[in-house]
């Protein structure tokens, strides 16, 4: 009895260690060596697979980043400086300066500065509806308020105003990872430099229609004027196609501009109340 | 038995409401605007400028390349300018608009009603003809008629179909152009047979236009190779490679062209101007459109000349009913709503069709129960539900496997859902998005 025992342990410890040893050989054979920086690297990644940097995913993005000599063009918005001091420290490398960017929408259509010339009643869809036609409104390049932004943001940083039935993007939420820009057929969503107590200046339209039709479609609408390309004293900005558009890397939030426009197409957002305006206010009390 | 195609098919209500109504000329509008794309292909190039006086039938746009088309001014006077305007979805496209002064044809055309029967052109030359004077496919499509013609080095044709079948609901100009036009048709028909080089012509028109089947009949019971053939009742027999199988049994393969089971296939409207481009020299500047509608004062087939505002065919229709909620440009199946009731009648507007409140409004969409009523009704034997959800989820290489570009879009599926699911709508954006990975794949 007790030598069967003996036996069997015996044979099935042979036979165990003879597929140790082949598993070992053939381990050795195809063996793919792989950075194990892109281990750690991915770690470091917020893993949300988002996209947002260009790569399909967070591993995607750390194999690239580790076999790149610098950071060119390799930036994961989502995690921010941090996440890039954190990857700069795990390859060694200086850390890029990396500005934070966050998602504007450019348009202020609400039904009171936009009128609603139809109804749509097609599939919920941006994309479908761009194709069909102009949308409930006369204007062809303002948003058609079927939210597929939304839909595509990953990070809870948009919802749809029911009042002005335009996406409202969340300063604190959004990481700029550019799926809501890439989701827009009307390319309304623009990633604009992040500013001190997430102050904005930005043209908040995208008509390219001549100054007539375009502000016959909306109040709101910029008409190429160019009156606030004069008063810029810093080239921040530029007259294209009847559409003014303020870069923010040279815009210097001097707010010139603003009360220039005409249409009011001009937003200032996150801005204390003007000194006039102040003062009028104070004359207001006093009086 | 009827011949009709094998696979799918629905049965929506015929509605011809304007059968009755014999084409009646549109007066003169006071202003056209002719956008220089009305057809599938590369847009033509503006050849006149602001300020320019021009004849009826005189070119204003080049074609720029091989599958485009000229485009001709519709009316006499004088060019107001040559800018962008909206169209029919409401965006702006470059046009021609021109104000109307009287109503002076270029000397070349011959605008006398006489039926000319007599062929003199060869097959080159006819399908030069057809090119310089702007033919275009005039069932809906707009694809430029001489490519058609072409038929490419190594392929055969030996039979051309004729396509009257109109199987759209409320669409009633093909039928009006067989009735009234019969003689012309008929030459016309010859000319595209000379074209091509075949002998034998099959006209297919559905069983519910007797009158125009017996007409036809008579008219080609003294010609060789001509023959008439009823088919049955069924939506959208008039799609290409429906009626193909329906009259010849043979089938297109995916991705493939008529020409490749040795057949072309040519709509009646385009055959009439094929008559007139090659007899009369007269390039294709006017177009049959049904204008009706359940509460519209006068349903009518109107003879309109191209670029003429909406607006003015449905006046001459006995104006805008009160409860109007729609108006859509082409049938109902496949037609799109306008956006504007200024935009134009271009070579591809078949009909306006008014809609009331109660007809216009999309039911309320539920989610698909897998009932597999859309691949029953789908005549290209595609899963519309699949398609659907696949676009959705952003699945468009495998929508590509599972032929998400032999759909022809004519809303078979989207008419039988249960759910009222869009399924067209979303199968249009696929195809958008597969035809572009398409296009980049073979420039890589």
């Amino acid at each position: 009895m007790s030598s069967v025992v003996l036996i069997t342990i015996i044979s099935l410890s042979l036979l165990g260690i003879i597929a140790a040893l082949i598993l070992y050989f053939v381990a050795q054979k195809f063996k793919v060596y792989e950075d194990p920086r892109i281990d750690q690297v991915e770690e470091a990644l917020p893993g949300a697979n988002c996209g947002g940097c260009g790569f399909a995913g967070c591993r995607n993005f750390a194999e690239a980043i580790v076999k790149s000599e610098t950071f060119d063009g390799l930036n994961c918005p989502v995690g921010g400086g941090e996440t890039m001091a954190k990857i700069a420290e795990i390859l060694d490398r200086k850390v890029p300066e990396v500005e934070p960017r966050v998602a504007v929408v450019r348009c202020n259509g609400t039904p009171e500065h936009r009128k609603k010339t139809s109804e749509y009643n097609g599939a919920l869809n941006c994309t479908i509806a761009n194709s069909l036609y102009t949308g409930e409104s006369d204007c062809p390049y303002g948003c058609l308020g079927l939210g597929e932004c939304v839909e595509a943001c990953d990070f809870n940083a948009m919802y749809m105003d029911s009042e002005t039935g335009l996406p409202v993007i969340i300063d604190d939420n959004c990481v700029a990872c550019g799926a809501c820009v890439k989701a827009c057929p009307r390319n309304i969503i623009e990633l604009r430099k992040k500013a001190r107590k997430d102050r904005k200046i930005y043209v908040s339209c995208v008509n390219e229609d001549k100054g007539g039709p375009a502000r016959k479609a909306c109040k709101v609408a910029c008409i190429g004027c160019g009156k606030c390309e004069k008063v810029c004293n810093y080239d921040a900005i530029t007259i294209s196609n009847n559409l003014a558009f303020i870069d923010s890397d040279k815009c210097v939030f001097c707010r010139k501009c603003v009360p220039e426009c005409p249409t009011g197409a001009i937003l200032e957002l996150n801005f204390p109340p003007r000194k006039t305006a102040k003062k009028e206010q104070e004359e207001k009390v006093k009086a | 038995m009827l011949k009709t195609f094998p696979k799918g098919g629905v049965h929506p209500p015929e509605n011809k409401i304007s059968a009755a109504a014999g084409i009646d000329v549109l007066p003169l509008p006071e202003q056209v605007t002719i956008p220089i794309s009305q057809h599938l292909g590369a847009p033509a190039e503006p050849a006149v400028a602001k300020g320019d006086t021009v004849k009826a039938g005189q070119i204003i746009a080049t074609s720029k390349g091989f599958v485009s088309a000229n485009i001709h001014s519709s009316v006499s006077g004088k060019v107001f300018k040559v800018d962008k305007a909206v169209d029919a979805s409401g965006y702006k496209k470059m046009s021609v608009i021109i104000n109307v002064e009287g109503d002076e044809w270029l000397d070349t055309i011959d605008t006398g009603s006489e039926h000319k029967k007599d062929i003199t052109l060869n097959s080159e030359e006819i399908i030069k003809r057809c090119a310089e004077n702007g033919i275009v496919g005039m069932g809906g499509a707009t694809f430029p008629s001489h490519v058609k013609l072409s038929i490419p080095p190594g392929k055969h044709c030996d039979v051309l179909i004729i396509n009257g079948v109109e199987c759209e609901p409320y669409l009633t100009s093909d039928h009006r152009l067989m009735l009234e036009r019969t003689g012309e048709l008929i030459t016309g028909i010859s000319i595209l047979m000379k074209a091509l080089k075949v002998e034998r012509a099959m006209i297919g028109i559905e069983k519910n236009k007797t009158d125009a089947i017996e007409k036809l009949r008579e008219y080609t019971s003294g010609i060789d190779g001509i023959s008439v053939h009823a088919l049955k009742v069924k939506y959208p027999q008039g799609g290409e490679k429906q009626l193909i199988t329906a009259l010849l049994n043979r089938e297109v393969p995916s991705g493939g062209l008529p020409v490749d089971v040795g057949t072309v296939v040519h709509n009646v409207g385009t055959a009439y101007a094929v008559y007139e481009a090659v007899q009369k020299n007269k390039p294709l500047v006017e177009r049959v459109v049904t204008v009706t509608g359940k509460e519209l004062g006068k349903p009518v087939n109107v003879l309109a000349r191209i670029g003429t505002p909406v607006s003015k065919l449905i006046e001459f229709a006995g104006g805008l009913p009160d409860n109007t909620a729609k108006i859509v440009n082409g049938g109902p199946m496949m037609g799109k709503a306008l956006a504007n009731l200024s935009a134009p009648v271009t070579k591809g507007t078949s009909g306006l069709i008014v809609f009331r409140e109660e007809e216009a409004r999309r039911k309320e969409t539920g989610p698909c129960i897998r009932c597999g009523k859309c691949i029953t009704a789908c005549a290209m034997g595609l899963e519309p539900y699949l398609l659907m959800s696949l676009t959705e989820k952003d699945m468009h290489e495998r929508s590509e496997k599972e032929k998400i570009m032999d759909c022809m879009e004519c809303g078979s599926c989207s008419y039988i859902c249960p759910a009222n699911r869009p399924l067209l709508d979303y199968i249009r954006l696929g195809k958008a998005t597969v035809g572009k990975m398409i296009r980049e794949r073979k420039q890589k």
